[in-house]
């Protein structure tokens, strides 16, 4: 369970105090998934680095509960170019200083889970995009993590590799009961993946709304009805159509 | 195999300008290549040469060795510590332009004539060379990997193992690349005193002595020994950086 309460923060560039977080307040059930999504730049990221603690809120609170294992995947530059696949993918095992044998074989199976296998001793750089964000993926399970963290983990993809690895993140999430926190800018992927979805404003972000997304859980569900109609209602909600400002 | 050849033809070039400017100069400063090959033969053959190639090589390589164990754990500390950074960084503006071989009268008082002087004296100049590459290296390592670090729940001293150093690398390579170069012509000034063995003190000695074909063929030997050590670092690049010829 995650639960955010009027969490405030703000930056300080050169003397010049900027607030990029303004009462934000929300829970994500375990086990369960949640979207957020608003505007470029708006600080979703910031909220996630929250979450991840990688930064410090001024006001308020994060609450996740305890003895929870987190697995992040953070925007671009995730992986690092100078280790091999199979070397990524067992990094927070290797961290851990866990035994040689248990990362190798928890390594090989995540390879095969992941469609890698005959990958693991190829770099980063030698893999497609929708490769590499899968490499990313399966060193975020690696850990065996109970929370999964991810900022914007298929935004430099093509539609159908997007939306196969929507797929995986879906089905992962529901077989491996994990509560799920995905910051997007795409309103299609929030749909898809958000059990919550948070709508967030401009910088500084407040919560515009915060709709609850029963249909989410099927693949089949992108085809429905039911996700257009959410489809349009956040979109309106964010302001697409009237000012034509970019999500 | 492309690379080889260039550097063949490129050898075999710069022999046919030495052979066409000697013949042109008919001057006894500039001995034609024939000449210095077989004077480098002859002096091969009795073993004469060998003794003087191998201390100059383990001069310039320890030298080398001295500056890489020192400056490297100094450069990556103070790239990625900024409070070290701030308190360090003067010292090395200020201390870098200074012609480090000047120092060698002191150098000689504190370590004696021996064979460790010549080799500190060659550490010390290109400590600076490898110290400022890498501490620059250290500094622009895209703060995105210390995230994924963070997430991943490092600690400070994994950071240095899997993130600082390894980005680090290629760049600590290339600094190795010029002071190989630089170590090489400080042999020759480093070999020019209370020395009778080396390449250096055989041209500096072939110099006084007017002996204009054995100079060449140690200014010859000079420039193998550079090219050997250039080798030898490829293979180690090779090994140690393929991610980044990866792709």
């Amino acid at each position: 369970m995650i639960s955010v309460d009027s969490v405030h923060l703000s930056f300080n560039r050169d003397g010049c105090i900027e607030k990029v977080l303004d009462n934000i307040c929300f829970s994500v059930a375990q086990q369960s998934s949640c979207a957020i999504i608003g505007p470029s730049g708006c600080g979703k990221t910031s909220l996630l680095f929250l979450l991840a603690g990688l930064l410090q809120q001024d006001a308020g609170e994060v609450r996740i509960s305890s003895s929870s294992r987190c697995g992040t995947i953070l925007q671009n530059y995730g992986l690092f170019p100078w280790k091999t696949v199979a070397q990524n993918i067992g990094l927070g095992l290797v961290l851990q200083k866990k035994e040689k044998r248990i990362i190798d074989r928890r390594t090989d199976a995540l390879l095969e889970d992941m469609g890698l296998s005959g990958f693991g001793s190829h770099y980063p750089i030698e893999l497609s995009g929708g490769m590499q964000q899968r490499v990313a993926l399966a060193r975020a399970l690696a850990v065996d993590p109970k929370i999964l963290l991810m900022d914007e983990p298929l935004s430099s993809l093509d539609a159908l590799t997007r939306e196969r690895l929507q797929n995986l993140i879906l089905e992962i999430q529901q077989l491996k009961k994990i509560t799920m926190v995905l910051v997007t800018h795409s309103i299609e992927e929030a749909v898809f993946l958000g059990r919550k979805i948070i709508v967030l404003s401009e910088r500084p972000a407040r919560v515009l709304h915060t709709f609850d997304n029963t249909g989410v859980g099927s693949p089949r569900y992108r085809q429905s009805e039911n996700f257009f109609h959410l489809c349009t209602e956040v979109r309106t909600i964010l302001g697409v159509d009237e000012n034509g400002k970019e999500a | 195999m492309g690379r080889k050849r260039d550097i063949l033809g490129a050898g075999l070039l710069l022999l046919l300008i030495w052979q066409i400017s000697a013949v042109y100069l008919q001057n006894m400063a500039l001995p034609q290549p024939w000449q210095v090959l077989q004077d480098l033969l002859v002096k091969t053959i009795d073993g004469s040469l060998l003794d003087d190639i191998a201390i100059s090589a383990a001069r310039a390589l320890l030298g080398i060795l001295l500056a890489l164990l020192t400056a490297v754990p100094l450069g990556l500390a103070v790239g990625a510590e900024p409070t070290l950074r701030r308190s360090i960084s003067p010292f090395i503006y200020l201390l870098y332009p200074i012609p480090h071989v000047v120092l060698l009268p002191l150098i000689i008082i504190l370590f004696g004539i021996g064979n460790f002087s010549k080799i500190f004296l060659i550490a010390l100049i290109v400590f600076f060379q490898i110290l400022v590459t890498t501490r620059d290296a250290a500094r622009n390592i895209h703060r995105n990997y210390f995230y994924s670090m963070q997430t991943l729940g490092a600690t400070r001293l994994q950071v240095y193992r899997h993130v600082i150093l390894p980005a680090s690398l290629p760049k600590i390579l290339t600094a190795m690349r010029i002071s190989i170069g630089t170590s090489v012509a400080i042999l020759f000034f480093a070999e020019s005193f209370a020395t009778t063995q080396g390449l250096g003190y055989i041209i500096m000695d072939s110099w006084g002595r007017a002996d204009y074909v054995a100079l060449y063929t140690g200014i010859s030997c000079m420039a193998m020994l550079g090219f050997f050590l250039y080798l030898l670092l490829d293979v180690l690049e090779k090994k140690l950086c393929r991610w980044s010829n990866a792709g």
